[in-house]
C-alpha cells in the first residue's frame, strides 16, 4: 500500500466505524456495531504503528492532499493529513490509548441500553482527533478542534436522562466556546499577517514578519505576538487552563472510557500539540511564550492543590491532568518543545491508565465513586491495584536520577523541571516561577496521587458496613455535606441496576478491561525508558527533524550537567508528598477526615475549587442571565412583538371591530347604499361622458 | 294630445321611485320588498319597450322578455326563500332580520 492511501485509511478507518455503527447501530445489533468500531480502530492503530515505524526510519515525511475544503482568494484550505514526526507522535497516542478504550468498553458499558451510540461517538471523537493531528493547515485544524469538541460533548452527556451530564456537556460546549473564540481570532491573525492559513506558507514567512506590529501608549506589540497569544486562549480552552479548566472536572460525567481518552489522554492535550507543532510562530513570540509558561505553572500549582481535597476518584484524577497539562505548557513555554512532547507521550499512557483503572474501581464498587467508602480494596481487586500502583509510581516520576532508570513520568517531568531550570538561567523570569511551580507541584501530585492509593485501596474497608445499601448511596450518610452542586451528582453511574443492593462485594473486572489496563500499565513503565533518547535526548535531532522548531537551541541539557540539587528536588519533594500522604492515610487513618471535618479555611478553599465556579456565576453567568433577560423581556417581547407581529394583529382587530359598526343587518340599508352607489356612478359616468362627447 | 315617449319615461321613473321607496319605507313585511322589486323591473321593462318602438328597434323588447323571465324566477327563488325563512323565524317583519349587524 502507498503511504498516502495508507495514512487515508488510518483517518477515515474511525469515520467509517462510526458512520456505520451510529446510522446503522439499531438495525446490526449490539455487537457487530461494539466489533465494527473495535476492528477498524486497531486497523488504525497497526497502521498509525507502522506509520510511526516510518517516520522513525526517516523515509516518511509528507503531506497529501485529499480533497479542496476552502478556496477564497489567498484563503486556502485544503482536506490534507501532514505526516511528520510530530502527527506520527500524535498518531500512535490516539490510535493506541482510542483502541483500548474501545476494548474496555466492551466490558464498562457491558450494561448499558446504547452501546452503538457510544461506540459510533467514540469512533467520531478519534477521526476528529485524526483530522486535527494531521491537519496541514489552521482551517482543518479548527475543523478537528471543534470535532472533537463536539464529541467530547456528545460523550460527556451520554447519560442525558441524569440531570448533571448534560449540565456538564453544556458548560464544556460554552467554555471550550471562549477558548475557540480566541482561537478563531488568531487564525484571523495570522491570515491577515502572513496572507495564508497553511502551515507551509506561514512558517517560513514568520522571521520576516516577527518585527511587524504597532506602537501603543509607548509599548510595541508585535503581531506574531498578538496571533500565538489569541491561539493560545484557544489552547487554553481546549486544554483546561487556570481561568478555562472549569468544565474539565464537571465533564467526569461522562462515562470513564470516556474521561480516559478524551479528557486525559487525547482531546486535551490538543492544545500542548498546538502549540509545539506552531513552534516555528511561538519562537519569534517571546511574550506569548511567557504567557504559556505563567498560565501552565499557575495551572499546574491550582489544579494540584485543588486535587489535595477532592472526594470522587474521578475528580481527583481530573484535577491531576490538569495539572500535567500545566507541566506540558510550562515546557512548551520555556521553548522545550519536546519535553512538553514527551510528556504528552507518557501522561497519555499513565493518565490513560488511572482512569481506566477508576473505572475499574468505579464498576468493583458498582458504580460508587466516593473514595470515602472505599478503603481496603487492594485484596479484593489485586489486579486493578498492582497497574494502578504502577499508574501512580509514573504519575508521581519515581525514578532514580543518577541512573537515569525510572517510571515513564519521571522521564518527562523532570525533563520539564530542568527544562525549566535551564531557561531561568538564561535570564527567563517566567521560567524560574515555572521551575519553583514544578517542584511543588510535583511534591502535591505526589500527595494526592497517594491519597486516592490510600483511601481506595488501603486502610479500613468502609464498603463493608452493612447499612450501605442503595439508600445509604445519598449524600446523607456522609461526614460533611457537599458543597456546590456541581459535586452532588456524580457518585453513581447509571450503568446497570445493581446498585449494591444488599452488602457490596467488590470484584475483580472482566478481562476484556484488564488487558487494556495491562497494556498501558507496560507503557507506563516502558514509554519513559525507550523513548527518552529520541524525544529528549541524544537522538532529538535526528527524530524531529524539522517538525519542532527552535531559535537557538531548546533549553534541553543532559541532567548530569545540570546542579544536583536541581536534579534530585523532583524525587525530595514526591518522597516528601508520599510520606505525607502516609502519615495522614495510613499512620493516623482517619485525620484526613477529621481535617475535612473540621472545615477550616483553607481546606474550604480548596475543596471549593478556588471558587471558581461561585465566583463565575456571580459574574458571568449571572451576567449573561441579566442581559439575557434584557434582550428577552425587553427586546423581543416589548419592542420587537410589539411592533412587528403582535402589533399588526392587534391594529387589523381593531380596525375590523370598528368598520363591523357600519354592519346595521337591515336588508333595506343595503339596498339604498347599493342605489346611492349606483347614481354617484351614474352620475359621475354621465358627466364624464358629457365632458370628452362620447 | 298624442302620448309620445316622455310620457312613458314619466311612468316608468314614477314606478321606478314607488318601487324604492317601498324598500326602503317598508319596515314590515318582506313581501312588499319582493313587490317592490317587482315594480323596479316593471319600470325598467317599460323603458325598454317605449325605446324599442320608439327607435324601431326589436332589441329592447327582447331584453323585456328576458327582464320578465329573470322576475319571474326571481320571485319563485324569493319566495321560496321567504316561506323558509317564515318556518325558521315565526315570522317575516324586517325589521327583524338584521343578524348580519356588525
Amino acid at each position: 500500500m502507498n503511504p498516502q492511501l495508507l495514512v487515508s485509511v488510518l483517518v477515515f478507518a474511525p469515520l467509517v466505524g462510526a458512520v456505520i455503527a451510529g446510522l446503522f447501530g439499531r438495525r446490526i445489533g449490539d455487537v457487530p456495531s461494539m466489533a465494527v468500531t473495535t476492528g477498524l480502530l486497531f486497523l488504525s492503530c497497526l497502521l498509525a504503528w507502522i506509520t510511526f515505524g516510518h517516520v522513525l526510519a526517516g523515509d516518511w515525511n509528507f503531506t497529501t492532499t485529499i480533497a479542496p475544503f476552502i478556496d477564497v482568494g489567498a484563503f486556502k484550505s485544503a482536506w490534507s493529513v501532514r505526516i511528520d514526526t510530530l502527527s506520527g507522535v500524535m498518531l500512535i497516542v490516539v490510535t493506541t490509548v482510542s483502541a483500548l478504550v474501545h476494548l474496555y468498553s466492551w466490558g464498562y458499558m457491558a450494561e448499558d441500553d446504547s452501546k452503538p451510540r457510544f461506540f459510533s461517538y467514540l469512533s467520531l471523537f478519534t477521526f476528529a482527533m485524526l483530522a486535527l493531528v494531521t491537519a496541514s493547515d489552521f482551517m482543518q485544524l479548527f475543523f478537528g478542534w471543534e470535532g472533537v469538541g463536539l464529541a467530547s460533548y456528545l460523550l460527556i452527556g451520554f447519560w442525558f436522562k441524569k440531570p448533571a451530564p448534560p449540565a456538564a456537556a453544556i458548560k464544556a460546549f460554552v467554555v471550550n466556546r471562549v477558548g475557540d473564540f480566541g482561537f478563531a481570532l488568531g487564525i484571523i491573525t495570522t491570515f491577515w499577517v502572513f496572507g495564508s492559513i497553511r502551515f507551509a506558507d506561514v512558517f517560513p514567512q514568520v522571521a520576516a514578519h516577527a518585527r511587524q506590529g504597532w506602537v501603543f501608549a509607548g509599548h510595541s506589540f508585535y503581531a506574531v505576538d498578538l496571533a500565538c497569544a489569541l491561539l493560545f486562549v484557544g489552547a487554553m480552552g481546549k486544554s483546561a487552563q487556570f481561568f478555562l479548566h472549569t468544565w474539565l472536572p464537571d465533564a467526569m460525567e461522562g462515562p470513564t472510557p470516556v474521561s480516559a481518552l478524551i479528557h486525559a489522554a487525547t482531546m486535551v492535550t490538543a492544545g500542548v500539540y498546538m502549540v509545539c507543532l506552531l513552534s516555528p510562530m511561538f519562537e519569534y513570540a517571546p511574550v506569548a511564550k511567557g504567557i504559556v509558561t505563567g498560565i501552565g505553572a499557575i495551572t499546574a500549582l491550582f489544579a494540584a492543590t485543588v486535587g489535595l481535597a477532592q472526594n470522587d476518584i474521578k475528580r481527583v484524577i481530573a484535577y491531576s491532568t490538569c495539572s500535567q497539562l500545566g507541566y506540558m505548557f510550562i515546557a512548551a513555554g520555556v521553548g522545550a518543545y519536546q519535553a512538553s512532547m514527551f510528556h504528552l507521550f507518557t501522561h497519555a499512557f499513565f493518565k490513560g491508565l488511572l482512569f481506566l483503572a477508576a473505572g475499574s474501581v468505579i464498576t468493583a464498587m458498582h458504580h460508587e465513586q466516593d473514595m470515602r467508602t472505599m478503603g481496603g480494596l487492594w485484596k479484593k481487586i489485586p489486579i486493578t491495584y498492582a497497574v494502578m500502583l504502577i499508574g501512580t509510581l509514573a504519575i508521581t516520576g519515581v525514578g532514580l536520577p543518577g541512573l537515569e532508570l525510572g517510571f515513564a513520568g519521571f522521564y518527562s517531568k523532570d525533563a520539564i523541571i530542568n527544562a525549566a531550570f535551564v531557561a531561568s538561567q538564561h535570564g527567563n523570569g517566567v521560567g524560574a516561577f515555572g521551575f519553583v511551580v514544578g517542584v511543588v507541584a510535583a511534591g502535591l501530585t505526589s500527595f494526592y496521587s497517594w491519597r486516592l492509593i490510600f483511601m481506595t485501596f488501603h486502610g479500613r474497608p468502609k464498603w463493608a458496613m452493612p447499612s450501605h445499601g442503595h439508600a445509604g448511596h445519598g449524600h446523607g450518610g456522609h461526614a460533611d455535606d457537599h458543597a456546590s452542586p456541581a459535586q452532588i451528582e456524580t457518585h453513581d453511574e447509571p450503568l446497570g441496576d445493581d446498585h449494591g443492593h444488599g452488602p457490596l462485594n467488590p470484584h475483580e473486572s472482566p478481562w476484556v478491561m484488564l488487558i487494556p489496563l495491562l497494556v498501558l500499565a507496560a507503557g507506563s513503565i516502558a514509554a519513559g525508558l525507550i523513548f527518552d533518547p529520541q524525544f529528549i535526548g541524544e537522538g532529538r535531532g535526528e527524530f524531529w527533524r524539522s517538525a519542532i522548531f527552535n531559535l537557538g537551541s531548546p533549553p534541553l541539557t543532559e541532567p548530569a550537567r545540570l546542579p544536583s540539587w536541581v536534579v534530585w528536588s523532583p524525587l525530595a519533594v514526591t518522597a516528601i508528598g508520599f510520606f505525607a500522604a502516609w502519615w495522614v492515610y495510613i499512620r493516623n487513618e482517619g485525620m484526613g477526615a477529621r481535617i475535612a471535618a473540621r472545615q477550616g479555611p483553607v481546606w474550604s478553599f480548596l475543596y471549593n475549587k478556588w471558587w471558581f465556579d461561585e465566583l463565575y456565576d456571580a459574574t458571568f453567568v449571572r451576567l449573561a442571565r441579566v442581559l439575557g433577560d434584557l434582550f428577552w423581556k425587553e427586546g423581543d417581547q416589548k419592542i420587537i412583538d410589539e411592533l412587528g407581529p403582535d402589533g399588526v394583529s392587534a391594529l387589523s382587530y381593531d380596525v375590523g371591530r370598528r368598520t363591523g359598526k357600519l354592519q346595521t343587518g337591515y336588508v333595506y340599508h343595503y339596498a339604498f347604499v347599493m342605489l346611492a352607489g349606483v347614481v354617484a356612478l351614474l352620475s359621475y359616468a354621465l358627466y364624464f361622458f358629457s365632458r370628452t362627447g362620447r | 294630445m298624442t302620448i309620445g315617449l316622455s310620457h312613458y319615461l314619466t311612468v316608468a321613473a314614477i314606478l321606478f321611485t314607488i318601487g324604492v321607496f317601498g324598500i326602503f319605507v317598508n319596515r314590515k313585511n318582506v313581501i312588499v320588498i319582493l313587490m317592490s322589486i317587482e315594480l323596479i323591473l316593471l319600470a325598467v321593462n317599460i323603458n325598454l319597450v317605449a325605446f324599442s318602438a320608439f327607435l324601431h328597434d326589436v332589441a329592447g323588447q327582447v331584453f323585456a322578455m328576458i327582464v320578465l323571465t329573470v322576475a319571474a324566477a326571481e320571485a319563485a327563488v324569493g319566495l321560496a326563500i321567504l316561506v323558509t325563512f317564515f318556518r325558521n323565524r315565526g315570522d317575516i317583519a324586517v325589521d327583524d332580520a338584521s343578524m348580519m349587524k356588525g
